[in-house]
């Protein structure tokens, strides 16, 4: 049996390593491709700045952001430093003098702002989910809650970020006044708009998560006579979870293309201020840096897609759905 | 005090339907005792689940009502528990604690962990799945689901077992597996057990008493045949036991003489009005003279 088996085991790796070769040179000759065309189409476009930037200029145009970045980090460290040994000798001449501690304030480099940007979504997404979750659960479970609220996300879900930026701009002024602010007002206005556009994706697959629980597993807790709580903890919730999650996927993506757009019309900082500043700039440089944030743009997108994914392959118990 | 452990007292459904109520039992009345084996058996659609939800308490019949030890029910609870026909379990959950969920609900207080413990694993090694225990409903197959169903239905100690079309999903072999098991089981525990099929055989191995049912709208109980062969019983033995094959004619002639397939019989009606509008075409025509000669014809077609 076992010398029987054997050149079976070895022939499905053989095939596994050859599947798995495929899965790599597929997709990286069609990029290679790309490359290649992208690099004979853009040199025949002359622009207002000059001829379109291909893959290789706009390589290099990223190598110059993360030499910025360095000089910027330097140059504040640099700052600190002198700020320190300034304090010391004035501490040092009078102990009870009062000293002046600054915060380095150098432009935001490229990388700056897409940190920027990041926490900006997840903030964003956080409080979509927390608000889209429950309510999502809710209209699930009630048919009259569902009826209520359908209207209303029917209308909302379609309205485009940069007609929710206004409203949350001057509502946000006027509601968030402090003195000393825990959050910037600007970054308060971009993730409550990503808030805005991202949560109905997560609501609606919630509620259509919850509403198709299977009958037979209700009624199994009807049986047993579970309490609501427990039942929506044990079995509506596990049953929904691949539904929500489908859901916070869709959200994820609108909410990291809603920033964007948002941050440029805004002017706040984030990816979308740095492709802005550097369109108005107008440097022969500009048009490869803003291809450089457009490539991470999309790369942070699929990024943050994948991470999803795997915390769906984590906490789903559906192992076996097709997951893409 | 014994004959009315469980009464189906007068249980009238109608269901609201878009083109008015539709009445699907009528005046269901009978009653089952205690440690009895009793299998509703009907057509497709008369209205067994129907039954048998009403007795659960998931469904509220219309009129009438289920008497327990004389009290009547209201509403499901675990002292008649389910097993339904498409196991039911927690696809997230293993083995283990999808009986662990119900024993947790149904002992709560009553038993101490450790206690509770060795009660799922009785129940589990009771219809031989303590092997698979970590294993998830995925990782099993569709018979040994459906003994985690039963097991976790046995687990809740329950007065009365209701169990709807349980093998009905299963292959032939699996099921007269899961018979045996049954047949074991009933035999340690003596429950009270109600079980709906639509397998003759099933019906008669397993039961004390088979309860049939006419067809819908309006359904009732048709007949109630005593099953009287002696335990512990054995299929292949039995197959050659007069008595045995007495009692299978019996409720093999109510389902297929006296009470016709529904599913079958607006066919017939079809065919009969064809071969009326034919005749009425022909009647019209002076040639043709004989109307039952045209019948005849056709019947012949049919056959040839
Ligand atoms: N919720 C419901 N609403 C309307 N009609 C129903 C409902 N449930 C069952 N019925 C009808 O009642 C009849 C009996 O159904 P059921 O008890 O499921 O039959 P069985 O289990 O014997 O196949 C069927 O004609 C079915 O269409
Ligand atoms: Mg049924």
């Amino acid at each position: 049996m076992a010398l029987l088996t054997l050149p079976n085991i070895q022939m499905l790796e053989k095939i596994d390593i050859q599947e798995s070769i495929k899965q790599f040179m597929i997709p990286f000759v069609a990029i290679v491709l790309f490359l290649i065309f992208w690099e004979v189409t853009a040199s025949q476009i002359k622009t207002s700045l000059g001829l379109v930037p291909g893959p290789i200029e706009v390589s290099k145009q990223f190598k110059n952001l993360v030499v910025e970045h360095n000089e910027m980090r330097a140059k504040a460290t640099a700052f600190y430093e002198r700020q320190e040994k300034r304090n010391a000798a004035k501490l040092a001449k009078d102990p009870d003098a009062k000293v002046k501690i600054r915060s380095f304030t150098g432009k935001p480099t490229f990388f700056d702002q897409i940190f920027t940007s990041l926490i900006t979504v997840f903030a964003g997404f956080f409080i979509a989910t927390i608000i889209a979750v429950p309510i999502g659960i809710l209209s699930g479970l009630s048919q009259n809650f569902y009826t209520a609220i359908n209207p209303l996300v029917q209308i909302f879900k379609p309205i485009s970020p940069l007609a929710w930026l206004p409203i949350v701009t001057i509502i946000v002024s006027a509601v968030y006044v402090s003195n000393d602010p825990m959050f910037s007002k600007s970054f308060i206005i971009s993730a409550l708009t990503v808030t805005l556009c991202c949560m109905w994706p997560t609501l609606i697959n919630t509620a259509v998560g919850v509403a198709s629980v299977d009958k037979d597993l209700l009624n199994v807790s009807r049986v047993l006579q579970l309490p609501s709580l427990t039942k929506i903890w044990k079995i509506v919730l596990p049953s929904a979870i691949p539904m929500i999650f489908t859901g916070l996927r869709l959200s994820i993506g609108i909410g990291w293309m809603v920033l964007i757009a948002a941050e440029m019309l805004a002017q706040n900082p984030g990816l979308g201020k740095f492709v802005w500043d550097e369109f108005q700039n107008g440097s022969s440089n500009s048009l490869g840096r803003i291809m450089v944030a457009v490539l991470a743009i999309g790369i942070i997108g699929f990024i943050l897609d994948r991470l999803m994914l795997s915390m769906q392959r984590l906490i789903s118990w559906d192992k076996n759905a097709v997951l893409r | 005090m014994s004959a009315s452990y469980l009464h189906i007292d007068h249980v009238t459904m109608n269901f609201p339907t878009p083109s008015g109520e539709f009445c699907a039992l009528k005046n269901v009345n009978f009653v089952i005792n205690k440690g009895e084996y009793i299998s509703i058996i009907g057509h497709s659609g008369c209205g067994k689940s129907t039954v048998l939800n009403i007795i659960a308490g998931l469904l509220d019949a219309s009129q009438g009502g289920i008497f327990l030890e004389n009290k009547q029910i209201s509403g499901p609870g675990p002292e008649r528990a389910v097993v339904f026909q498409h196991h039911s379990l927690m696809p997230w959950l293993s083995v283990y604690e999808n009986v662990a969920i119900a024993v947790r609900q149904v002992f709560k207080r009553k038993k101490t962990k450790a206690e509770m413990h060795e009660w799922i694993i009785h129940n589990l090694e009771l219809v031989h799945m303590d092997h698979a225990m970590d294993k998830l409903p995925s990782e099993i197959s569709g018979g040994m689901k459906q003994r985690v169903g039963i097991a976790r239905a046995l687990a809740m100690e329950p007065k009365v077992l209701l169990m709807d079309e349980p093998f009905g999903a299963l292959d032939a072999l699996t099921r007269s597996h899961m018979q045996e098991s049954l047949m074991d089981i009933q035999e340690k525990l003596n429950n009270t057990i109600v079980m709906i099929t639509h397998d003759v055989d099933e019906a008669v191995l397993l039961s004390d008493k088979i309860i049939m049912m006419s067809n819908g709208p309006s359904a009732n109980i048709g007949e109630v045949v005593e099953i009287d062969l002696p335990r512990p019983r054995n299929r292949v033995r039995l197959a050659s036991n007069p008595t045995y094959n007495e009692y299978r004619q019996r409720v093999l002639s109510f389902l297929y003489e006296r009470q016709s397939n529904p599913l079958s019989a607006p066919e017939k009606e079809e065919s009969e009005d064809l071969v009326e509008t034919v005749a009425e075409t022909i009647k019209e025509t002076p040639e043709a003279t004989n109307v039952t000669e045209l019948k005849s014809i056709s019947d012949s077609g049919k056959a040839a």
